[in-house]
């Protein structure tokens, strides 16, 4: 977990710590750490300039799992978490990482203003349809008609969709990806990052535990058929006839990344007084 | 070896790259082996995960092979992701191949898989209209693939197969946070 | 208290009272400024109806030729534009049969809920006089009246006015002349010579604690919008921006808290400020904080709870929120202003405790200090703004949680080569690694704990003045009105008055109660949130007693008087 300061360009394997998940064998989410890995290597970047902040869920323990510096929040709460850090400390690269419960749920009002503030970070949802830390409830992108013990029967509500959502919230770069193909994966993640402003790439990553269907998700994804855009119009048309498998980068926006004002201090804080003096 | 490019032959070129890419599909499949072995030591299947590592040394092996016959030097991080046909090099196991609960068998059955794709990966090539070097090495390789195809049907025999409720476990899923 | 009407007064207390449009809050605060300029004590406070525009308010103001931040008993005048629905005030503008009311006679009679009290009516033609003036206002008639009762000269009140109005200003000090011309025929409340000369302020408690945060070495704010805590944000937006630190606009306080959380753990001191609802929200973020052991101060305003509540207007009842509120054991440091001014001493304190101790610090100011506007002795200059122990990369593994002797282990700032680790709610070993494990949960206890007990507050935890066998023991704003009660009372009496309220300091309690037989605990809730704490922590002396009451009405001197007088 402690590099050496060296020199030597940093590999993939550089950015994963000794830590050992305790995702379920199987799981997509050791596809996306993989993936993450190997994007940062890409990048050319270096673990101690790199901050992977999460909220809470399996997807959640991935800080731990990368050699960078990480902050693993409370339950829905990395969006905010990040922006701080963020826009206080600009020259860090900051990776999101949250799941489908704890970004869309309990996370979802500050998803929404995450995109519509458009700080640059990029933020990884592995979704898996499925609440799997507290042993499967129905999470907002569960499909309607999944039985569980806490909503049997299904929930009868129609899902999420969170690039829809991102879009409308303007989000700056929207993408869809599939665990299955880590390298594909990992690229997407490097656009991403690469992108200015507030990056969303969501991940399509399968719970072989509580979905053990999902395995059969590698059957239905697919390129999408167009190549990205930049027209929010046409990338609406686009993500509301959506089926949910389309893999690649939906959107590319042109919008300004967040940045305040602030040019470097023009006064001492004494200064402020004379605001107070008689 | 961008820099010797030039003053290559294209041959020589097409056989470099041919075994660059050799060299990475051993590499990703020892390394996804090893990652195995990882994840079902952390989930208490020794023996599989005793498995996936012998696994990975074979693997580790034929790469290093590569590595002493191009004279390379021992490079761990070579530009990933060639583009492969699927999502993955041929003789890498997805990472949803696994299971909890998974016998020795099954651990050999997802070898199995991965050493024939290999075979077909070299036969193709081996086939194909590519310079005589690269169809030579391609079919030496084939050969090899082909060797370690048998090797783990004769191992398949020698474990145990599994039965019906192998993945039975009577205790509910564990709490996490 | 009945003073004889010829006799110069160390402090008048005036209300100024319209409906919307009247601008009393204007003429209030030029009175204000006139009154500081004169070189007097000053304090205002405000109270208005619930509408956003048009809706009745009242300023009251509090002149002295000594610094204070209390109100008196009552009100030597009150004047008022109009009567509309100005009755609701009655509560907070409470009169004396000495007191003056002045009022339009064409806007009729003062309500009963005023003239009940005895004081004398004044009626002057407000309207009428501002009518004799183009372009003039009531409400500067009203101003001229009052400075004139007071003995406040015309240079003040035109240089006040000078500096406030950017229209009407020849219009404003002509009626402002005719104001004063209709006090001398009043018997006044002429004050005594105003002290002598010293370095003095004029500003809110919100703002004093803004400032605090900037000298603490805050460089990060995130802002949710809440009364009455806004304006302490609004005041450190552009503020921040001079000195180089940012403000971000949070969707909701569950925001605000985690982004300064985020931007802390980044290595800038972060800050945001709430009242009692905001709070609630931030509970479960500030665990956060204490269990990955990350700085952040909250500043609570506290207002009129609970729920809702009544948010124009203040009380004492977070104290139980701001010990108790996080689950788990959460050890962390409250720390609670105890005059307007301390406003910006106390959240300087609390950033350099939260730095040095990697521990959330929540500052428990509230409404009145926050909207009061008082002069104050200018603060003293402090050192340089306290830091964190941050780590160092010496080669050896990283121990983000290393088990020190006084709990407190070095912070690696993101960026610095070789120290990443990953900060988490989960507990966690030393190294920062999530842990079920008994013996590392026992471990972090104790580290949490040890931080803040091995903390030495130094002079700073209480104000301890006077001496006697009978002590008054409170906290915040309830500070000012019990100091001058201890005054009437002479001497006998002693005043604790609590800045560092967690951690408890019991040791310290007991050498400042040392010969104390009788305790007095003034607070302003109903549910003695503060006595129950004390008990809880501390060994009282002797016979204790609870003065308390909700707000939103805060103590006047003579009622902690009465609760000592008659008391031996």
């Amino acid at each position: 977990m402690n590099a050496p300061l060296t020199a030597v360009p940093i590999a993939a394997k550089d950015f994963k710590s000794d830590y050992k998940p305790v995702w379920c064998p199987g799981c997509g989410d050791y596809s996306v750490l993989s993936s993450i890995t190997k994007a940062l290597a890409t990048l050319g970047l270096r673990p101690e300039n790199v901050a992977v902040v999460s909220g809470i869920g399996c997807s959640s323990r991935i800080p731990a799992y990368t050699t960078c510096y990480g902050f693993h929040g409370v339950h829905g709460r990395a969006l905010p978490a990040a922006t701080g850090l963020k826009v206080a400390r600009p020259d860090l690269t900051v990776l999101v990482a949250s799941g489908d419960g704890d970004g869309y749920s309990i996370g979802g009002n500050h998803f929404l203003h995450a995109c519509r503030r458009n700080v640059d970070l990029t933020y990884i949802v592995m979704d898996n349809h499925v609440y799997g830390m507290t042993k499967g409830q129905p999470s907002p992108t569960t499909e309607p008609g999944w039985s569980s013990k806490l909503a049997p029967g299904g929930t009868g509500l129609r899902e999420f969709h969170p690039l829809v959502i991102a879009l409308a919230s303007g989000a700056n770069f929207i993408a869809r990806a599939f665990s299955g193909d880590p390298n594909g994966t990992a690229a997407l993640i490097a656009e991403a990052v690469r992108h200015p402003g507030f990056s969303f790439i969501e991940v399509l990553s399968p719970c072989v535990t509580f979905r053990p269907e999902q395995r059969g998700w590698k059957e239905v994804v697919h390129p999408a058929p167009v190549a990205p855009t930049d027209d929010p119009g046409r990338a609406a048309r686009r993500i509301m006839t959506d089926d949910g498998f389309n893999i690649g980068v939906l959107y590319k926006g042109n919008r300004a990344p967040f940045r305040l004002a602030a040019a470097g201090a023009t006064h001492a804080s004494v200064d402020l007084e004379s605001g107070f003096r008689l | 070896m961008p820099s010797t490019r030039k003053a290559r032959a294209p041959a020589a070129e097409a056989y470099a790259d041919f075994m660059a890419r050799a060299y990475t599909m051993e590499l990703e499949a020892t390394e996804r082996y090893a990652q195995f072995a990882e994840q079902l030591d952390t989930h208490n299947n020794r023996d599989v995960a005793q498995l996936f590592r012998k696994l990975a040394e074979v693997e580790a092996l034929h790469a290093k092979r590569i590595l002493a016959e191009m004279r390379w030097p021992s490079v761990s991080a070579l530009v990933p992701a060639y583009a492969w046909d699927g999502a993955e090099g041929p003789e890498t196991a997805p990472f949803d191949s696994l299971h909890y609960l998974m016998q020795p068998y099954h651990a050999l059955k997802i070898a199995l898989r991965c050493e024939l794709k290999a075979v077909q990966y070299f036969e193709a090539i081996a086939a194909g209209t590519g310079p005589q070097r690269v169809r030579a090495a391609a079919a030496e390789m084939a050969a090899e693939e082909r060797e370690h195809v048998k090797l783990i049907r004769d191992w398949m025999k020698r474990v145990p197969t599994p039965v019906a409720g192998w993945d039975y476990d009577p205790d509910p899923p564990g709490i996490g946070e | 208290m009945e003073e004889a009407l010829s006799a110069s007064l160390a402090s008048v207390s005036i209300a100024l009272a319209g409906s919307g449009g009247a601008g009393v809050m204007t003429a209030g605060n030029i009175l204000l400024e006139a009154a500081a300029s004169a070189g007097y004590y000053g304090l205002m406070t405000r109270t208005s109806g619930p509408q956003i525009r048009g809706g009745e308010a009242a300023a009251m103001l509090r002149v002295s030729t000594f610094a204070t931040d209390g109100q008196d008993d009552c009100f030597q005048v009150l004047a008022a534009i109009d009567w509309q629905n100005v009755g609701r005030f009655a509560a907070e503008i409470p009169l004396g049969p000495s007191s003056l009311i002045v009022g339009d006679p064409a806007q009729g009679e003062p309500p009963e809920a005023f003239a009940r009290s005895g004081a004398r009516f004044a009626p002057v033609p407000l309207k009428a006089l501002a009518g004799q003036v183009s372009g003039a206002w009531p409400n500067t008639v009203a101003l001229g009246v009052l400075a004139g009762l007071i003995g406040l000269s015309g240079e003040a009140l035109e240089a006040a006015m000078r500096k406030s109005m950017k229209k009407g200003l020849e219009a404003g000090i002509a009626a402002a002349r005719l104001g004063v011309a209709q006090a001398k025929a009043l018997a006044g409340f002429a004050l005594e010579n105003p002290p002598p000369n010293t370095s003095r302020w004029l500003i809110t408690g919100n703002e004093a604690a803004g400032y605090g945060a900037l000298r603490g070495g805050v460089r990060f704010v995130a802002a949710y919008p809440i009364t009455p805590a806004t304006e302490l944000l609004e005041w450190l937006s552009p503020a921040l921006a001079k000195v180089g630190g940012t403000l971000v606009q949070a969707e909701d306080e569950l925001a605000s808290i985690n982004m300064i959380l985020g931007a802390s753990y980044g290595g800038v001191p972060s800050l945001t400020a709430t009242s009692g609802p905001g709070l609630s929200l931030m509970i479960e973020a500030l665990g956060l904080g204490v269990a990955a052991e990350i700085p952040v101060v909250v500043v609570d305003v506290m207002r009129t709870g609970p729920s809702t509540g009544i948010a124009t207007k203040t009380e004492q009842a977070d104290l139980n929120i701001a010990l108790y509120g996080m689950h788990g054991d959460a050890p962390h440091v409250v720390v609670a202003p105890n005059s307007l001014a301390d406003c910006l001493a106390a959240t300087e304190w609390a950033v350099g405790l939260a730095e040095s101790l990697q521990v959330p610090v929540i500052v428990l100011s509230d409404q009145y200090f926050g909207q009061a506007r008082a002069v104050v002795d200018a603060p003293k200059k402090n050192g340089s703004a306290v830091t964190r122990l941050v780590a160092r990369n010496d080669g050896a593994a990283y121990k983000r949680y290393c088990l020190t002797a006084s709990g407190i282990s070095p912070m690696a700032i993101p960026g610095t080569p070789g120290l990443a680790y990953t900060a988490d709610g989960l507990e966690h070993n030393e190294r920062g690694t999530p842990s079920s494990q008994a013996s590392d949960h026992l471990a972090n206890s104790e580290k949490r704990a040890r931080k803040l007990a091995q903390l030495d507050p130094g002079e700073a935890w209480a104000s301890v003045e006077g001496d006697g066998e009978t002590a008054v023991l409170t906290f915040g704003s309830c500070t000012g009105p019990a100091r001058e009660a201890l005054a009437r009372n002479g001497a006998g009496t002693r005043l604790v008055s609590l800045r560092l309220l967690s951690p408890a300091q019991p040791a310290r309690l007991k050498r400042a109660l040392e010969g104390v037989k009788r305790v007095l605990v003034v607070e302003q809730n109903h549910s003695g949130q503060f006595l129950r704490y004390l008990r809880s922590e501390y060994e009282l002396p002797g016979e204790v007693k609870s003065l308390r009451r909700p707000g939103p009405l805060p103590f006047r001197p003579q009622e902690i008087h009465r609760a000592l007088v008659n008391w031996s």
